[in-house]
């Protein structure tokens, strides 16, 4: 096969690929923007169901990569995604927040360092947790070292919620010496310190799409835009909706940061190693390759790009609380990856961006529709009242309660997808096409298709 | 052997296992801590005794619990994370029971069941309780067991055996997903209150502190300060130890005595020879769901009626104590399980003189970590299933 060819084939995949993505999302886009015209929503209402829909294929497409280099990549069964997350987000806050707590006396200050370092810190912070967590561990079998990742999320949630880390008080200087000799003294800008407790964090920083936009010189351009959009679209204070718009379209560029990222990633040395791991510990190991010095850069590269996601996620949420580290999370992503696929890159992003329309924000337009369309009155005020009125053969409280919980009948929903797709399709949508460790074309020519090429020209399977 | 050779043994050690000497030293400033603390009275031995008494009581429930994921860990080789959520519908089966046999009369059927959802009805209202109604307990610990088997087999009939010759991996994260749909479901049906199921302080209790301070005067010449506060012993803790104690028996004589503790070993070794061997491999899984969920699902029941609230979060919360117990007692083993599991409630509860209170379960993680790191296959090893 000569280089032309190959160069050839790769360009189709990629054609193929971004097909696919286009068409996933649009159809997502449009069954959005429809179900807004059924809900008469006004153009502000539809730009921020739109806003929103994009921050969470964005968050999940991101989180699903970034477990796809831990799983689909090396084969680490990590269930501990949201520690990582968790770590990420709240590093960000200490390093970033105002020194002087505001918001009362339960609040703490922070180091008021710019948003960029916080950024960074906790991204090295939550790498530095995937080290500690996977420097002992990464010998147990996968099962072990599951168990052992879901109880560190556990552990960061308590320390999160503890009441021993809530609050320190900072002594206003901070004398470094060595054996009685003073080197330097300084003067740290924070006040107190802590986690904030049950409480959670207030992020008084500055707004992180400001902090962005200053980063890269776009902040006036944006402001001319958001005037532009004021005069002549929407006249009563567009600036929270283009901020929603502006916010997924930063997130999106990530989630291509990511990609092109664990795409690259996967195809040096180094990833073709991991696929290696994946594949056969063993026998990586028996070619001379130190897989555990491999496998642990590869997870800690994961927690890192977990813990970026953490921050995205979170840090334009006004506050962060413990609750919202639950494990739940980690379920979440995991759906995503496996509905898109482990071990595919693309699949990881159209996993996420399915699982976020479909499953994770459907069920909510859903009901919002049903109600829109039949007017019931109120719901049942518990599971007795609806049942109750089978007795006269009247589903119509039982539908209403049913609408009313669909939060929590939605991770019923995610709950028996996730046990279909194990039975019927555990490889996702895309997880068939699983990148090959070897870098040289492994794939046998067929008979009718002598070229080797795939059958593509007829615009092939659209999955 | 020459103490030069020791020393330099030693020293190996250190070099080679710098974990195992900083467990070492964690322990050494624990058991410091410990003495230190009852010497000068910082730590009261009433309220040590207390701990020590509520982390065994822990210990048999997580214990009990530990059996059956102990057995589906090693016959059907993955580990279900959906076990904590089948204890929890075991303890709403059997509360709903309860409520009934205990209310009947007082309120409509529909909202007993429900346990007392949208009205004024709970359980200290209708005195559900070992001493104020022990048929309901008795009726509700039976229905407990009985309906958390009945789930388990639906499910493993639905969702586990389509897809046994799988890996291990496959089945875990299957296992995630009825976790979630079940835990989900119940919060759907019952609500996300935390459920008031017994009245704190009516339960009958013993002081047992006269008894300890009598015995303490007679060793210490220490004035009686040091032996102050009240260590309880409720008809719950006593309804708990009886129930467990005498379901390990149970279990213990049903695996010596008759050939499935065999067939069970048999299995966990080498399935395929055992269906060679003419095991009937099918029937034992079932007989391992029905021993392992009847065993859950009477734990969760117990675990309820002791500790008196009821929530759909309760068996997730138990799960990870219950998979340390289980990976500290080894794989596969019940006694491993049983042992497993009081050590690990013993240092979740223990835990506090050393620790805020917040780190206790947390502790209890660290504990199974460290097992895993240094001896994977458990204390108990190599005496699996009976």
């Amino acid at each position: 096969m000569s280089i032309a060819d190959a160069r050839d084939r790769i360009d189709d995949l990629f054609d193929r690929d971004v097909t696919l993505v286009l068409v996933v999302l649009g159809a997502i886009y449009l069954a959005y923007i429809l179900a807004g015209v059924a809900f008469g929503y006004s153009l502000r209402g539809q730009l921020n169901s739109i806003a929103n829909l994009t921050f969470f294929i964005g968050v999940f497409g991101m989180l699903a990569l970034a477990l796809n280099l831990h799983w689909g990549y090396t084969g680490l069964f990590n269930i501990g995604v949201v520690g990582f997350m968790g770590i990420g987000i709240y590093v960000t806050a200490i390093v970033s927040k105002p020194p002087v707590a505001e918001g009362g006396a339960a609040q703490v200050g922070g180091l008021g360092l710019p948003l960029g370092v916080g950024v960074i810190a906790g991204v090295l912070a939550a790498g530095f947790f995937g080290l500690v967590v996977a420097l002992p561990t990464l010998r147990l079998r996968a099962d072990y070292f599951a168990i052992v990742t879901v109880a560190f999320s556990e552990i960061v949630r308590f320390t999160l919620m503890s009441r021993t880390f809530q609050t320190f008080t900072v002594p206003d200087t901070i004398d470094v010496g060595v054996a009685g000799l003073q080197l330097f003294s300084f003067d740290p800008a924070a006040d107190t310190i802590g986690l904030g407790g049950g409480g959670g964090l207030i992020l008084n920083y500055p707004d992180p799409l400001e902090a962005f936009l200053r980063l890269v010189f776009l902040w006036d351009p944006y402001l001319g835009l958001i005037d532009f959009v004021r005069r002549n679209i929407i006249s009563n204070n567009p600036k929270p909706v283009i901020d929603g718009l502006a916010y997924g379209l930063v997130l999106f560029i990530v989630v291509g940061l990511f990609y092109s990222l664990l795409v690259r990633t996967g195809q040096s040395p180094f990833g073709r190693v991991l696929k290696a791991i994946r594949e056969d510990e063993d026998v990586a190991n028996a070619l001379g390759k130190n897989t555990a010095r491999f496998k642990l850069t590869g997870f800690v590269l994961g927690s890192a790009l977990m813990g970026l996601g953490g921050i995205l996620w979170y840090a334009s949420r006004g506050s962060i609380t413990p609750p919202s580290f639950r494990p739940n999370i980690t379920f979440f992503i995991w759906i995503a990856l496996i509905i898109g696929g482990a071990g595919s890159n693309t699949g990881s992003f159209l996993g996420g961006a399915v699982f976020a329309g479909v499953l994770y924000e459907g069920p909510r337009y859903v009901k919002n529709l049903v109600q829109t369309v039949f007017d019931f009155g109120d719901a049942p005020r518990n599971f007795g009242e609806a049942v109750a009125a089978f007795g006269s053969l009247d589903p119509v409280p039982f539908v209403v309660y049913t609408l009313d919980n669909i939060s929590q009948l939605r991770l019923v929903i995610m709950g028996v997808v996730l046990i279909w797709l194990m039975h019927n399709r555990p490889e996702g949508m895309l997880g068939h096409r699983k990148e090959t460790a070897a870098s040289v074309d492994l794939s046998r020519p067929s008979d009718d298709d002598p070229a080797g090429r795939p059958a593509a020209a007829d615009g092939g399977e659209t999955e | 052997m020459s103490i030069s050779e020791t020393y330099g043994r030693y020293r190996r050690a250190l070099g080679e296992e710098p974990l195992a000497v900083v467990v070492l030293l964690v322990a050494l400033w624990m058991a410091w801590t410990l003495a230190t603390g009852l010497m000068t009275g910082g730590i009261q031995v009433s309220s040590l005794a207390s701990q020590v008494w509520d982390g065994l009581l822990r210990g048999l429930i997580i214990g009990l619990a530990g059996i059956g994921l102990s057995m589906t860990y090693s016959i059907l080789n993955f580990a279900n994370f959906a076990h904590g959520d089948y204890l929890t519908s075991g303890a709403f089966a059997g509360f709903a029971t309860s409520y009934l046999i205990a209310g009947f009369g007082e309120s409509s059927i529909g909202s007993l069941l429900l346990l007392g959802a949208g009205t004024s009805v709970t359980g200290a209202v209708i005195g559900v309780g070992v001493t104020t109604s022990p048929l309901a307990v008795i009726g509700g610990a039976v229905v407990a067991g009985a309906g958390t088997i009945a789930l388990a087999l639906a499910i493993d009939r639905f969702v586990y055996r389509p897809i046994r010759d799988e890996s291990g991996i496959v089945l875990l994260i299957t296992s995630i997903g009825v976790a979630f749909a079940l835990r989900y479901l119940i919060q759907f049906v019952f609500g996300a209150r935390t459920i008031g199921t017994t009245l704190a302080g009516s339960v009958p209790q013993v002081e047992v502190v006269e008894l300890l301070n009598n015995q303490l005067i007679e060793y210490t010449a220490r004035e009686t300060a040091v032996i102050q506060g009240t260590f309880r012993v409720t008809a719950h803790d006593i309804t708990l130890i009886a129930v467990a104690g005498g379901l390990m028996l149970g279990v213990h004589l049903l695996l010596q005595r008759t050939k499935l503790g065999k067939a069970m070993r048999a299995m966990s070794d080498n399935e395929d020879l055992a269906r060679i061997t003419g095991i009937p491999t099918e029937r034992v899984v079932r007989t391992t769901w029905i021993l392992g969920a009847g065993l859950t699902g009477v734990a969760g029941y117990m675990f309820v009626l002791w500790k008196g609230t009821l929530g759909f979060n309760d068996g997730w919360l138990l799960l990870l104590l219950v998979f340390a117990a289980v990976i500290l007692g080894g794989i596969g083993s019940i006694y491993g399980a049983i042992g497993g599991g009081i050590v690990i409630g013993l240092t979740a509860s223990v835990s506090v003189i050393w620790i805020p209170a917040s780190f206790s379960r947390a502790a209890a993680f660290v504990v199974m970590i460290v097992i895993l790191l240094f001896k994977p296959e458990g204390i108990f090893s190599g005496r699996t299933t009976a």
